[in-house]
């Protein structure tokens, strides 16, 4: 990601260090994963320090430290889902994309993550990928889902 | 849209509006919330369009693409006006055969109609239907009638009202006086009176104040905040508004989970048509009041939704709690007066100046006024949003809201309150639902989630499950949470994996109350709940697991084992190709049994058993049956020659 788009980030927000979050939030939306040279840069800029900056993206969930896989897969592990069978859900995910959630496969295929909640609680169990929404989604169904990625 | 420069002008605007709307054109609503989309409604909405495109019928019909109606089971919902005629769960491809039966021939179509699971009725329109005629939808009921990205549709339901009634009529000190009147008590988990809440803010010294929107709605299984902001965005912005003006704020915030995309998107949208309105900004319908609105979304991170941790999120630092007092009426953003309220509590605020608290505190119980969203998810036939007056019993809400308990299965508890709340077991489905009651039966409303359990759901591995997720929530700042919280959820995982010992239980108990008397938060102080609430009413099936080695619910895979019964197995080979670790010893004619040392315990083969067998079962607190000796094993089945 270079300086350019970063800064123009940055300028988005005024450069206000008490926008730091939202600073490094687009950061990620833009480029998936935040690289140490664009922390380096918004540090420059806003005048923050970096531990400062590694305290709050290793504090918040929705940050990456790591790049990310083409495709994100987030599974729904809140309570709705969980009672009817997120875990499973979960398991067979992992065993036919062969990573544990916070991993990204050696071929930067796929990202896979385990949400709190993604407030989808009538269809649960709820599996998104790349930002698209399966309800309801059986252990059986996930193969056909996942395929569809390459 | 001009700008609007005072109560008249909108008034005038409004009934523009109107009469220029022809209340028997046809119009057709889809809704098109986050958990329709999951549902492929922007699959149906495209058909939609494309086929009164094709048809050539754009100027005799209106398409309007709603938020969610709630009833999220049976999405995606298409409703057809005048006549009010509802489908469920429509597919792209039931769309032609919806204009051409239904707009154009007047004619129903039946097999996408609601059928009443216990009298076969069918049910055509949206408000007899079980699930809705047993609501009072006066919050959440605008979302079926409005587009939320279009601020017509919201004045043409009578928005922007309470905002005129309140600058041309009202003092900041009635505003209040209304507001306490009211009895309002917040909607996000405290039930702090939202009254007294502003008025402490009002009355806090200094120029500079803040109000705040909290949108991380963190609680797993609420989606009641999620479905107003993306679905009535303005009716929040209106209520936000009226709070500002009542505290003396200028500056707002609205802090939006970063997992809610649609939420961001369409409150985005409103503030800046908002603003190109005069709604927003300076001199508002000509008052002299001045206000603006920030989006900010957060990050990631539950404790969050705890307001002096949200308060500092927003000020870019990581979002750690703070001792109360002081409180952030007095030292909040910025070390400035603040008031914090949830979406809903905002989105009451409309309401409450439109039909005054005379009329608001008709409706609810002596120490809880108005209705309560409710996401009524789980083990339940009906999921959705449910909106019903504070005081209505549990069992109504389950039962003839939610329809019962799906596949004959036994009920066994309602989960209120979020991870920091409890279980209300079969003994309490007559009480009355307020914030009162909840707490008294040792849960509390939260922020409205309510999961439904059955008999399959083992209540020490739904104990462990929320404790889990406390841990992962934790932010580690006061030890009573962080090591608290870790060493319940290390005595739970240990009982439901068949390892727990004796004094487990009494641990927990005194874990609990050290951390739920010391934690800096509500968070911490809340997070034993859980344990004490399963304890308090199903301590016999803590007592099974660690005594006998026995999961009551059959649920806890260490737990239990997959048996096929040699008696019911007819050997069709269904399980064994299902399995997905080969752990099916069996073929055609050769009673099939499961390998111990192979199985994973996934479940996929008592699936896949035909039900008419049900030879799969699953065991737990007993050896597994030896398997029966091989010679026995083979079924010779009657020729079919005579």
């Amino acid at each position: 990601m270079d300086n350019d788009k970063i800064d123009q980030i940055i300028d988005k927000h005024e450069c206000k260090a008490g926008s730091l979050i939202q600073i490094l939030l687009d950061i990620q939306s833009e480029n998936h994963w935040l690289p140490r040279e664009a922390l380096d840069r918004v540090s420059e800029k806003l005048h923050v320090p970096m531990s400062k900056i590694q305290h709050i993206t290793t504090f918040y969930k929705s940050f990456s430290l790591v790049p990310k896989g083409r495709h994100e897969v987030h599974i729904c592990m809140g309570t709705a889902c969980h009672v009817r069978g997120a875990q499973r859900v979960l398991d067979t995910v992992q065993d036919q994309i062969g990573i544990k959630p916070g991993e990204t496969d050696v071929e930067l295929k796929f990202s896979l993550e385990t949400v709190n909640c993604i407030g989808c609680c009538a269809l649960g169990p709820v599996m998104v990928v790349d930002g698209e929404y399966h309800g309801n989604i059986a252990s059986s169904q996930i193969e056909n889902v996942l395929k569809n990625y390459v | 849209m001009p700008r609007i420069n005072s109560s008249a002008e909108l008034e005038t605007l409004r009934s523009d509006i109107l009469s220029a709307r022809d209340p028997n054109k046809p119009c057709i609503t889809l809704c098109s919330g986050s958990a329709c989309q999951a549902t492929h409604c922007k699959k149906v909405a495209a058909a939609l369009e494309h086929e009164i495109e094709t048809r050539g019928l754009q100027d005799q019909v209106h398409v309007r693409k709603t938020g969610c109606h709630g009833f999220c089971e049976k999405g995606p919902i298409l409703v057809m006006y005048p006549e009010g005629i509802c489908y469920l769960q429509v597919k792209p491809e039931d769309i032609s055969e919806i204009i051409a039966e239904t707009l154009i021939g007047k004619k129903i179509v039946e097999r996408l109609v609601y059928v009443d699971p216990t009298t076969g009725e069918k049910i055509t329109h949206e408000d007899e239907i079980p699930f809705y005629k047993n609501q009072e939808r006066l919050v959440l009921g605008l979302n079926t009638k409005i587009d939320p990205k279009s601020l017509e549709d919201y004045l043409a339901v009578g928005g922007y009202q309470a905002l005129g009634k309140v600058f041309s009529t009202m003092t900041q000190e009635q505003v209040i006086n209304e507001v306490k009147a009211a009895s309002l008590r917040g909607r996000g988990g405290g039930g702090f009176p939202a009254g007294v809440k502003w008025e402490a803010a009002r009355n806090a010294p200094g120029d500079t104040k803040y109000v705040i929107v909290n949108c991380d709605e963190g609680d797993p299984g609420a989606y009641m905040d999620r479905s107003l902001m993306e679905g009535n965005p303005y009716c929040v912005l209106e209520g936000l508004l009226i709070g500002a003006y009542a505290i003396g704020a200028h500056e707002g915030y609205i802090y939006v989970r970063q997992e809610y995309p649609l939420a961001v998107e369409n409150v985005t949208s409103a503030i800046k048509k908002a603003e190109e309105c005069g709604l927003l900004g300076k001199n508002i319908l000509g008052s002299g009041f001045d206000f603006t609105i920030k989006v900010h979304q957060g990050a990631g991170a539950f404790v969050c939704g705890e307001e002096t941790a949200l308060i500092r999120s927003l000020e870019g630092k990581v979002g750690e709690p703070k001792a109360r007092p002081p409180y952030p009426a007095v030292r909040g953003l910025w070390d400035k007066p603040t008031n914090i309220n949830n979406v809903e509590t905002w989105a009451n605020i409309p309401l409450i100046i439109n039909i005054g608290a005379a009329a608001f505190t008709s409706i609810g119980t002596e120490g809880s006024k108005g209705t309560k969203i409710f996401s009524l998810v789980g083990k339940v036939n009906n999921t959705g949003l449910v909106e019903v007056p504070m005081g209505v019993t549990l069992r109504d809400i389950v039962y003839k809201i939610g329809g019962g308990i799906p596949g004959g299965k036994k009920f066994k508890a309602v989960q209120t309150g979020g991870p920091a709340g409890g279980c209300m077991p079969e003994s309490l489905l007559d009480m009355e639902v307020d914030f009162d009651q909840l707490t008294k039966a040792g849960s509390m409303m939260g922020s409205g989630g309510m999961i439904v359990l059955d008999e399959e759901t083992c209540m020490v591995d739904f104990a462990r499950y929320f404790l889990g997720f406390l841990a992962d929530e934790s932010c580690g700042k006061c030890v009573p949470c962080r090591e608290g919280v870790k060493q319940m959820l290390t005595i739970l995982t240990r009982i439901t994996k068949g390892k727990g010992r004796e004094g487990d239980i009494e641990l927990l108990e005194q874990l609990a109350e050290v951390a739920g008397s010391s934690a800096l938060c509500a968070l911490g102080k809340g997070a034993p709940n859980p344990v004490l609430s399963t304890l308090r009413h199903f301590r016999d099936e803590y007592e099974a697991h660690i005594n006998e080695g026995k999961c009551p619910s059959y649920s806890c895979k260490d737990l239990i084992s997959y048996y096929i019964d040699p008696d019911k197995c007819q050997a069709c080979m269904s399980c064994a190709r299902k399995c997905p670790s080969e752990a099916i010893d069996g073929g055609k004619n050769l009673i099939h049994v499961v390998l111990q040392d192979k199985c994973t315990k996934c479940g996929s083969c008592l699936e896949a058993c035909p039900v008419k067998f049900g030879a799969v079962r699953k065991i737990s607190g007993e050896p597994v049956p030896a398997p029966i000796p091989q010679e026995a094993r083979t079924i010779v089945r009657k020729s079919k020659q005579p």
